[in-house]
């Protein structure tokens, strides 16, 4: 047995709350860099260049990307042969509080969804734990903002729906979200398992670093086909025209009930956002 | 790029065209959710503003705190949507421009053609390049609403597009 103190965890989570806010990903340049060569419109040129200095500006003046600093999603991979000696989720409650306010992050989470009173803290994260053979403890904080989630929708197909019913329900989501989720999209898909499982694929496929396909080869086809196909839709970068409407498409699978086709689309703004790390 | 010196006067309203690039200078109101239903019950109620809109610019904005020797942190537009049911009785007071992100709903492009009023949208997710255009914020009115309250932001080189102007032009329209 491996022990993991629970200090460290707050400490961590702490850390890469700032982190994923502030410092965005070199996958994410590159993709914007990729986009920018590929974009027609000059509109949309000129926006994914400023998105590109925004994403300097924030690292070099330690300013979150986006002011909408999220909710923060926690995925937690906690080796079976791990023990924490101290209450593991509060543990990372901790850490979110301490970094949304050392790092001047937006606090923007209300503790009643009908009654609406901020907790002033960004607490509580939203935490997913998924125990793994041996004995790693990998903490990633996935902070996502309002704009995107909000346009991101999950449906139960019927089976004879197939691919091709995959593939209209996610563009209309994408059609749907338009200027709202604040495009160049991550689109993250998850097909399969049953309603949650699907929802839950659909974030964390938005983790996956932004160049790679996925290794299932049906996916993976899925994947390019529907990267062009949303990015035939015209919409563009924030929506004002061009073709770059998404820089990835990410679909993860999980076989599902005879009867089943379940489908969630959890759409991530230009400013996708996560960060890991190993204890 | 158009430079508007705010408040934003009817002269300069003529000339803007859909799809135009402004730079903001001067002093920009704030307002998103609460702040708006505040000031529409107040209207609904007869009562006095604690804000003149007339002759003014609404940036829909909940920023991220200052940290110290700024004025606020990250301050990118938020969705203008959701502050559609609100905006015509904004525009009947004086109101005259929104800033945001996303579309709007018809009501509201008919609104801006009858107030002869501007939605301007600017750049969603640029949060840090948006703030640093931001030079002094102070609490107006509902201060109670903490990030949610009116602020007053003085802006220099604050950069927008112009999305529905006085005409009908809309950026948003898609051919086809």
């Amino acid at each position: 047995m491996r022990t993991v103190s629970a200090e460290i965890v707050t400490a961590e989570v702490a850390r890469l709350c700032q982190e994923a806010n502030i410092s965005l990903g070199a996958d994410l340049t590159r993709a914007l860099e990729k986009a920018w060569s590929s974009e027609d419109s000059p509109r949309g040129r000129d926006i994914l260049e400023k998105l590109l200095l925004n994403i300097t500006v924030a690292r070099e003046e330690n300013l979150p990307a986006c002011q909408d600093t999220g909710t923060a999603v926690v995925f937690l991979e906690v080796g079976q042969e791990v023990c924490v000696d101290g209450d593991l989720e509060s543990a990372v409650h901790e850490g979110v509080r301490r970094g949304y306010a050392e790092g001047f992050l937006r606090k923007s989470m209300v503790g009643h969804p009908l009654a609406r009173a901020n907790t002033g803290d960004n607490t509580p994260a939203v935490v997913h734990v998924r125990i793994v053979p041996g004995d790693a403890f990998r903490i990633t904080v996935a902070p996502k903002g309002a704009g995107s989630e909000n346009m991101s929708a999950v449906k139960m197909l019927r089976p004879a729906d197939g691919a091709a019913g995959v593939k209209d329900f996610i563009l209309e989501v994408v059609n749907t979200a338009g200027g709202n989720a604040c495009p160049p999209l991550v689109v993250g898909v998850g097909i399969g398992g049953t309603m949650e499982k699907a929802a839950l694929m659909a974030k964390e496929a938005l983790l996956r670093p932004l160049a790679e396909r996925s290794r299932d080869a049906a996916a993976a086809a899925l994947e390019e086909d529907l990267l062009t196909a949303i990015n035939g839709l015209g919409i563009g970068p924030l929506g004002l025209g061009g073709r770059i409407t998404a820089l990835a498409v990410h679909v993860l699978v999980y076989p599902c009930h005879i009867a089943s086709l379940p489908v969630a689309v959890n759409l991530s703004c230009h400013c996708a956002r996560h960060r890991s790390v190993d204890i | 790029m158009i430079r508007i010196d705010l408040p934003l006067a009817d002269e300069i309203i003529e000339t803007l065209r859909a799809g135009q690039q402004v730079l903001f200078h001067g002093r920009l109101l704030t307002a998103r959710d609460a702040a708006h239903k505040r000031l529409v019950d107040a209207v609904t109620a007869g009562e006095r503003l604690p804000v003149d809109l007339r002759g003014q610019v609404i940036y829909y904005v909940g920023p991220s705190p200052a940290p110290p020797g700024r004025a606020v942190g990250a301050a990118g537009p938020t969705t203008a949507g959701r502050m559609d049911p609100y905006t015509p009785a904004l525009l009947a007071q004086g109101l005259k421009g929104t800033i945001g992100k996303g579309r709007r709903s018809p009501e509201v492009v008919a609104a801006l053609l009858r107030y002869r009023a501007v939605y301007f949208v600017t750049y969603g997710g640029a949060g840090a390049l948006l703030g640093k255009t931001i030079k002094a914020a102070r609490v107006l009115a509902y201060a109670d609403l903490g990030p949610e309250a009116v602020h007053e932001f003085v802006v220099e080189d604050f950069p927008a597009i112009v999305a529905n102007d006085i005409y009908g032009g809309d950026v948003f329209r898609r051919e086809g």
